[in-house]
């Protein structure tokens, strides 16, 4: 059964190689996100430095927003999301391929250059590797709701902005979390516990999301 | 081989959104059975199909079970513009089973894309993306094939392709239900023609 | 004899009478105890030591906030019911629970404001339990606009039913959360009440309004389902018989 999984992962990654632009157009959007941020704050070093977890922590929300649009699109436009179901694949392990290829592609590189950005918004050394393992986390429990959102919307017309309405309220426990992690990492706090509740979180998305994700396929494609 | 139908209507009524399209469908599809269900536009040939192929399970009420596995083929293509022929059957998911490379190699011979194994599907035309989707046709699959219009975008040789192996598949014992606009030649054919709401069967 | 029970609520017609016979003797239950309770708690209560008179509010507040959160578990389970058993019953009761929890809450978020004035001199505090329940404003809504935003109904219901439940499982994890925030950046909050602080002649009309509140969300909720029902099921025999009455 995890046949699927792999399959749905290969595709997606290969995917995302055919098409760069699914993979740079997030960083790109975060990199500018990052340039407002002093434009819109001012440039003092201490006060963009304190703020700095909370901004990358939002930034890392709407870029994942942004990237899960146009998960299922294509696969719905050309019909391979009803190969899917008619093929006696199972929809769970399919489900969890997507979420899985979602953080690979639009997490992990987000997790790479989240140092760079970090560093330009003036964050405290000692943050930024808390921040990437927060992120670590919190970008799976993203790719989950995201996913699942997606699934949700992907046979509506106007899809885009219910999208977020959808998914920002239930994102609210990791943007606390996450920011909560690398502030604490900066006060010199210990952080593991904070950084294993949100590895927890994440385990627990991982394993029930793809069941609503199953089942939100099928309803989209019943539309 | 099992004796049981492949396809088992009981009382199906199929619905889309508040309208009732089909009332009351008695209907069973059996090995080696050649089905074409007709009608006008509009009188739930696709819904049927869908329904049949597990797609649209809230659409139906009563009982409608497929025995099996089932090959579907819609209008959409099921093809990747981005993928090449080979990568796009190396990657289906729309199979169950895994195709080696000469399998695919040699059904993508067959469907007449021999010369453009590797070329990305967005450079084809669209009858050549449709031949990739049939290539399945080609390849090992279930013994229920339903297909949704399969001649659409398809010359006169394609056609002939999609004859014979809707012809090999009947004889293989599988079964085949589709719809199509155009005529479709290979061994005896039964008929289920909706209009009115109702499904009436033109058997052999 | 539970079956035959069960049998009946997939009978629209069944519902909607029972619905009516509960009516005609909750309905005015509620009225009086909405009355008593929020006369008792608003008038005669004793004022507050900190606070002053302006605190009565809460009488209001507090179980509007309580019975808006059980509304969305009210609205989830209806909707899981309707996904496991296919009632068409509990699918309407999810439908007619989101708008009524919304309303809810936002009542429970103006009576919040309407409290924070004059205790804390502004319109808008974020503590925990008011940002909390913005979050629970955006998950009815969520579900409202997921709704209305299928073409099919029947769809639109599952879809809902699944969204409902994924905000089941998450609202605890929101609520803690919220509340871990609240504590890291706010050191002395003002906390309303620490649950058992609170002086019996305070605490007797606030729970009497709580079951008010409850009443009442019960009686909107049969109210609602009565009016779906009659709009769903309106080319029935049955339906056309009601009207004519």
């Amino acid at each position: 059964m995890s046949n699927v999984l792999l399959k749905v992962l290969s595709r997606q990654v290969l995917l995302a190689f055919r098409r760069p632009a699914a993979v740079l157009n997030p960083l790109v959007f975060v990199g500018v996100v990052v340039l407002m941020m002093p434009l819109g704050l001012g440039p003092e070093r201490e006060m963009l430095g304190e703020f700095s977890p909370g901004l990358m922590w939002i930034t890392a929300l709407l870029a994942s927003l942004l990237s899960v649009e146009t998960l299922f699109r294509g696969d719905y436009d050309d019909g391979t999301l009803e190969q899917l179901v008619t093929s006696g694949h199972s929809l769970y392990f399919a489900s969890m391929g997507y979420l899985l290829s979602h953080w690979c592609v639009a997490g992990i590189p987000l997790i790479l250059c989240s140092g760079l950005f970090a560093s330009m918004l003036s964050m405290p050394s000692e943050g930024i590797v808390p921040l990437m393992a927060s992120l670590f986390a919190g970008t799976l429990v993203l790719s989950a709701f995201g996913t699942l959102g997606a699934s949700i919307t992907v046979a509506l017309r106007r899809g885009g902005m219910l999208l977020s309405l959808l998914l920002l309220p239930l994102e609210v426990p990791v943007l606390i979390l996450g920011a909560g992690v690398v502030a604490r990492a900066i006060a010199g706090m210990p952080i593991v516990d904070l950084l294993s509740i949100m590895m927890g979180l994440a385990m627990l998305a991982l394993a029930l999301a793809p069941i609503a994700i199953a089942a939100s396929i099928r309803i989209s494609l019943e539309v | 081989m099992s004796n049981l139908p492949l396809i088992r209507c009981h009382e199906a009524s199929i619905h889309r959104g508040d309208r009732c399209l089909i009332a009351d469908l008695d209907w069973s599809v059996n090995a080696g059975e050649l089905w074409q269900v007709t009608g006008d536009n509009g009188t739930g040939k696709t819904s049927l199909l869908r329904v049949l192929a597990g797609l649209a399970p809230n659409s139906l009420v009563g009982q409608c079970e497929r025995e099996g596995a089932t090959l579907y083929l819609g209008h959409k293509n099921g093809v990747k513009a981005d993928f090449s022929p080979r990568e796009n059957l190396a990657l289906s998911l729309g199979a169950d089973a895994q195709f080696s490379a000469k399998e695919t190699d040699r059904a993508l011979q067959v469907v007449g894309l021999g010369q453009h194994l590797d070329e990305p599907a967005y450079r084809l035309s669209a009858g050549q993306q449709r031949r990739i989707g049939l290539a399945r046709l080609v390849l090992p699959s279930p013994r229920l094939w339903i297909l949704d219009e399969p001649l659409t975008a398809i010359d006169v040789s394609g056609v002939g392709l999609i004859e014979r192996c809707v012809n090999d598949q009947i004889h293989r014992g599988g079964a085949v239900v589709f719809t199509s606009h155009q005529p479709l030649m290979a061994g005896t054919l039964r008929r289920l023609h909706l209009s009115g709401g109702r499904g009436v069967i033109h058997g052999v | 004899m539970a079956w035959t029970w069960f049998h009946r609520l997939g009978s629209p017609p069944w519902i909607y009478a029972f619905a009516g016979r509960l009516l005609r003797f909750l309905l005015p239950l509620t009225l009086l105890l909405l009355l008593v309770g929020s006369i008792w708690g608003l008038a005669f209560s004793p004022p507050d030591f900190r606070q002053g008179n302006s605190y009565r509010i809460i009488y209001i507040h507090v179980p509007v906030s309580v019975v808006s959160l059980a509304g969305y578990y009210v609205m989830a389970i209806a909707g899981a019911v309707s996904l496991i058993w296919r009632l068409k019953v509990a699918d309407i009761a999810m439908r007619v629970a989101a708008p009524i929890g919304a309303g809810l809450t936002f009542l429970a978020l103006v009576t919040g404001a309407i409290w924070g004035k004059p205790t804390w001199g502004t319109w808008w505090v974020w503590d925990a339990r008011i940002t909390s329940m913005v979050v629970l404003l955006f998950l009815y809504l969520g579900v409202y606009a997921l709704y209305e935003a299928y073409d099919n109904k029947a769809l639109a219901s599952k879809a809902c039913a699944i969204l409902a439940l994924v905000g089941t499982v998450n609202i605890p994890i929101i609520y803690k959360s919220v509340d871990w925030w609240y504590s890291l950046h706010q050191p002395a909050s003002i906390k309303f009440t620490g649950g058992t602080t609170i002086d019996p002649s305070m605490l007797y009309p606030l729970l009497l309004m709580i079951v008010a509140v409850y009443a009442l969300y019960v009686c909107l909720i049969l109210l609602g389902l009565r009016a779906a029902l009659l709009e769903s099921e309106n080319k029935t025999k049955w339906v056309q018989q009601e009207v004519m009455e």
